[in-house]
């Protein structure tokens, strides 16, 4: 009977070898290809093991931190919003659930200290040696005075839109709200299936036919390629033919005899119609090209989440450039033209630059944890978009917009504005979307913007105008 | 004076006293790296508990010495080291469950001590095989009667506030029955009457136990959805069976047997199934059915070569249970390989081969074929568990709900293991005892 014992242990002894073979190879062999596993919950709790960095207005007012809890013995970190939705849609979230979006994805290395320099190779370290990192803090451009007072214009009009702010010098995002909005710490779940698409950032997601603020790019491409000077007299009839088709001014007021700044100032669509034709589709692209349009912004924000503006095909895609388009009704801002709050705050802000294109820039400075700065970012230029000579022009005539023109609603004491109007019909029950952007102080401008409201009754001179001066106030104001 | 060196001057339990000391070490220092890595959670109550499984093992020792001098001093040392681990790491998931795996420590050797005491003639328990084999049955045919269905199997009864669960002591009555009426009917079994088609077949008579062991088992399978507990039974059996009588003809027809009825039983029972589909493919169903296994290998990979240390992998979840369903009873060594790491799965493994062989061993030893039986098939008892649960967690095997033995938070399971090392130190008593000349 011994030897059949023997040969039991045998068959016992190899099937417990059997499981020190196969532990081996999970524990040395699949040990790095199921580490990268996604669905492996252990990688998101590491995650959780980061003390990330904060985010916070130029102003002091923190709108994201870590929050410390314990998670098995362990000190763990989870994102907070102590703003809830002021800027939600800018800075983004870093969720368990939702994994991350806006500024929480395109800062997330520095947030996380997991740079590739030699400070990150340190974190890199800690991390192996299981002691907590500490991430970079973010400084962001953003005002919250003036974040503050842009939603709650918007939201004061229950409406959905969309106000941008930059700062013409250095590119910087001042402002930059978008409405619906919701509470990253609570309405995540919510947010993503609400129809309203509280999520959209509408400054950089949202297209919207531009209607009359185009026509500061249709002058900026006709007074630089001479197809038109600022006192060329045109008739101002109330309509006329275009493409085989009627194409009429605002409301088909006729304005008689008068000269191109007129037009400008006034929003004459027979003029500028007249205007596009003269100058012709090829150069009216180059310069929208110039402008930024028909390309994503190279920004430091996630590429779906910041569209390219331009004339998009009935299918809802953007069309290749120099594909065939009514040059008349393009250069007055429609023939499904569609654009951005943010590429039309651009337009202002190469206006106010005496031509430049700048890159929006989101971010102040970033600080390490010690509180040295790890990164100032510079302006970057991204070309002219017009003759320093045209812009001092336009500058001109935009002010007039808003002294006697149609944006006079925009006016605020002691502060030179300049601007233009847009009142782009949506052809659902009479209802615009409403537009303003602009400039202020004209001379030496600190501020360029763009506002548009959705689906409103109004115009941009009774909508849009007002909340740009509200927020000029605000950014303005004592407490900034 | 004599009685005083009989008890002090015995090599065997000297020995059995410095393992037991080494193993006390261990337990102290892996209760005090729990206690500084969790410093801040924790209170002074590891300290005492060290002492008292201090205590324990030593009165347990101290009734050894006096009642099996001549026993094996392995098998003791083992289950010191065995428990010491489990609740190190069960303090460690909740030192609530750590106090209850203590008490049933505590039950579990005062046992081991009343096994010792009323078996020490080991003879004694072969006379009681009938009534053995008739409880394991009853034990059976109640938990499959009041049973209570805990994720999915039927493995436990309840008394009063208590949950049973009776087949870890049906397993080892069953042992000794077949032991005993192995060794009663082995000539018979082995040199069969009749031959069939040129296989000799032994008389029905002999061999209609055995079938009706192996139809209950199946039963058992459909009955209490329960794949682990019966393929251990049923191994159990085929292993004391070839030992018995040497034919691998009854091993071959009895695993092609149980291999018909666990096909059937997947075909059946959609536990079962879904079982087998998380082990094919675990991460083709990582969120629902393959949960608990895919999470197992996460943790088991996260320790790597050396682990996270004691109290410092990462166990638990933010709601404060563990991250695998079940860590503490069907997972433990999941929980061991993520913080002892490979170095300290691979010392698990072998202890349970040390324990495996010091069984065989004392198997070979005795001078009587029930004893052989009896210890070889706790041996295979204990080995072929390991195996099971084992093999399941890292996915060697379909996943079942068995204990690890010593380690798994349980009651039951405790107590019956210190009663299988109880019977399998009686059995060397027997084998070893210095016979007078």
């Amino acid at each position: 009977m011994n030897r059949r014992i023997s040969n039991l242990f045998v068959v016992m002894t190899v099937a417990l070898l059997a499981l020190i073979a196969m532990t081996t190879y999970w524990q040395v062999w699949a040990r790095g290809s199921l580490e990268a596993r996604q669905a492996n919950v252990r990688l998101v709790y590491r995650d959780l093991a980061i003390d990330r960095g904060s985010i916070a207005t130029s102003d002091g007012v923190v709108l994201a931190q870590s929050k410390a809890g314990t998670l098995d013995g362990r000190t763990i970190y989870t994102r907070e919003y102590p703003e809830g939705g002021l800027a939600a849609q800018l800075v983004g979230y870093s969720s368990l659930l939702a994994g991350r979006s806006g500024l929480e994805r395109t800062l997330d290395p520095e947030l996380t200290g997991s740079t590739g320099d030699l400070s990150g190779m340190q974190n890199a370290f800690d991390r192996m040696k299981g002691d907590t990192v500490r991430g970079d803090d973010v400084i962001l451009r953003l005002s919250a005075a003036g974040q503050q007072e842009a939603m709650d214009q918007l939201e004061g009009l229950q409406a959905r839109g969309s106000v941008v702010v930059l700062d013409p010098s250095t590119g910087g995002i001042l402002v930059m709200a978008s409405t619906p909005t919701y509470n990253p710490n609570t309405g995540l779940e919510q947010a993503l299936s609400n129809p309203a698409s509280p999520l959209l950032n509408r400054a950089t997601q949202g297209l919207y036919p531009p209607g009359s603020t185009f026509k500061v790019v249709t002058a900026a491409s006709a007074l630089d390629n001479e197809a038109v000077t600022v006192d060329q007299e045109f008739p101002g009839p109330d309509c006329i033919e275009a493409d085989g088709q009627e194409l009429c001014n605002f409301r088909g007021r006729a304005y008689g005899p008068h000269d191109f700044g007129y037009a400008l100032v006034h929003s004459i669509n027979t003029t500028f119609a007249q205007v596009g034709m003269t100058l012709g589709q090829q150069k009216l692209e180059a310069t929208m090209k110039a402008f930024g349009f028909f390309r994503r912004f190279p920004w430091d924000y996630p590429p779906e989440q910041s569209l390219p503006s331009g004339i998009f095909n009935r299918q809802g895609n953007l069309v290749p450039f120099d594909t065939p388009v009514d040059v008349a009704r393009l250069a007055i801002g429609q023939e499904r033209l569609l654009a951005t709050p943010l590429q039309m705050a651009e337009v202002a802000t190469a206006v106010a630059n005496g031509g430049q294109i700048i890159e929006p820039q989101p971010v102040q400075e970033v600080r390490a944890p010690d509180g040295s700065v790890v990164r100032r970012p510079q302006p970057v230029y991204l070309g002219r978009a017009m003759t320093t000579e045209t812009a001092a022009t336009l500058r001109e005539l935009m002010k007039q917009v808003v002294d006697d023109g149609t944006g006079s609603a925009a006016n605020v004491e002691g502060l030179d504005v300049a601007g233009k109007t847009g009142t782009a019909e949506t052809g659902r029950n009479g209802k615009n979307d409403a537009w303003f952007i602009g400039f202020a102080p004209a001379e030496a401008p600190r501020y360029a913007f763009a506002v548009l409201v959705e689906n409103t009754d109004g115009t941009g001179g009774d909508v849009a105008a007002p909340i740009a001066a509200s927020v000029l106030r605000a950014l303005t104001g004592p407490s900034s | 004076m004599s009685v005083i060196r009989g008890y002090v001057d015995l090599p065997s339990r000297n020995r059995e006293l410095g393992l037991i000391a080494l193993a006390l070490v261990i337990t102290t220092a892996g209760f005090a790296a729990v206690q500084i890595a969790r410093a801040q959670e924790f209170s002074s109550a590891p300290l005492i508990a060290a002492l008292l499984f201090a205590f324990a093992y030593l009165v347990a020792h101290a009734v050894v010495r006096a009642a099996l001098p001549d026993a094996d001093p392995y098998v003791l040392p083992i289950t010191a080291v065995l428990t010491a681990l489990g609740l190190i790491e069960i303090y460690r998931i909740s030192p609530q469950l750590a106090r209850d795996q203590g008490i049933w420590m505590l039950l579990g050797l005062a046992l081991f001590v009343g096994v010792v005491i009323a078996f020490r003639e080991i003879r004694r328990l072969e006379e009681l095989k009938y009534t053995c084999g008739a409880v394991a049955v009853g034990l059976l045919l109640l938990t499959i009667v009041l049973g209570t269905s805990v994720n999915g199997a039927r493995l436990w009864i309840r008394v009063g506030g208590l949950q049973i669960q009776p087949g870890e002591f049906a397993k080892i009555l069953l042992v000794v029955f077949l032991a005993g009426y192995l060794r009663e009917r082995r000539e018979v079994l082995a040199a069969p009457t009749r031959r069939v088609l040129g296989v000799g077949i032994p008389a029905l008579r002999h061999t209609l136990p055995l079938l009706l062991l192996c139809g209950i088992s199946l039963v058992l399978l459909v009955a209490m959805n329960d794949l682990g507990t019966s393929l251990l039974f049923f191994a159990i059996a085929l292993a004391m069976i070839y030992v018995a009588t040497g034919r691998l003809l009854y091993v071959g027809a009895g695993l092609g047997v149980f291999a018909i009825g666990a096909l059937g039983a997947v075909q059946l029972t959609s536990h079962v199934q879904s079982r087998i589909d998380g082990w094919l493919n675990p991460w083709a169903v990582e969120q629902t059915s393959g949960y608990q296994i895919a999470q197992s290998i996460y943790t088991i990979a996260d320790g790597g070569v050396l682990g996270a240390g004691f109290g410092r992998g990462l166990i638990l979840n933010s709601a404060g249970g563990t991250i695998i369903p079940f860590a503490q009873t069907d997972f433990i060594f999941s929980v061991i390989a993520n913080e002892l790491g490979l170095v300290g799965a691979i010392a698990l493994v072998l202890l349970y081969l040390l324990l495996a062989w010091r069984g065989f061993r004392i198997a070979t030893a005795a001078d009587d074929g029930f004893s052989k039986l009896l210890a070889a098939g706790l041996a295979t008892a204990v080995a072929f568990q390991v195996f099971v649960i084992v093999g399941g967690v890292i996915r060697l095997l379909p996943l079942t709900g068995l204990t690890l033995p010593f380690v798994s938070y349980g009651g039951s399971s405790v107590t019956a293991n210190f009663a299988i090392a109880g019977l399998l130190l009686c059995v060397s008593q027997r084998a070893n005892r210095v016979r007078p000349l």
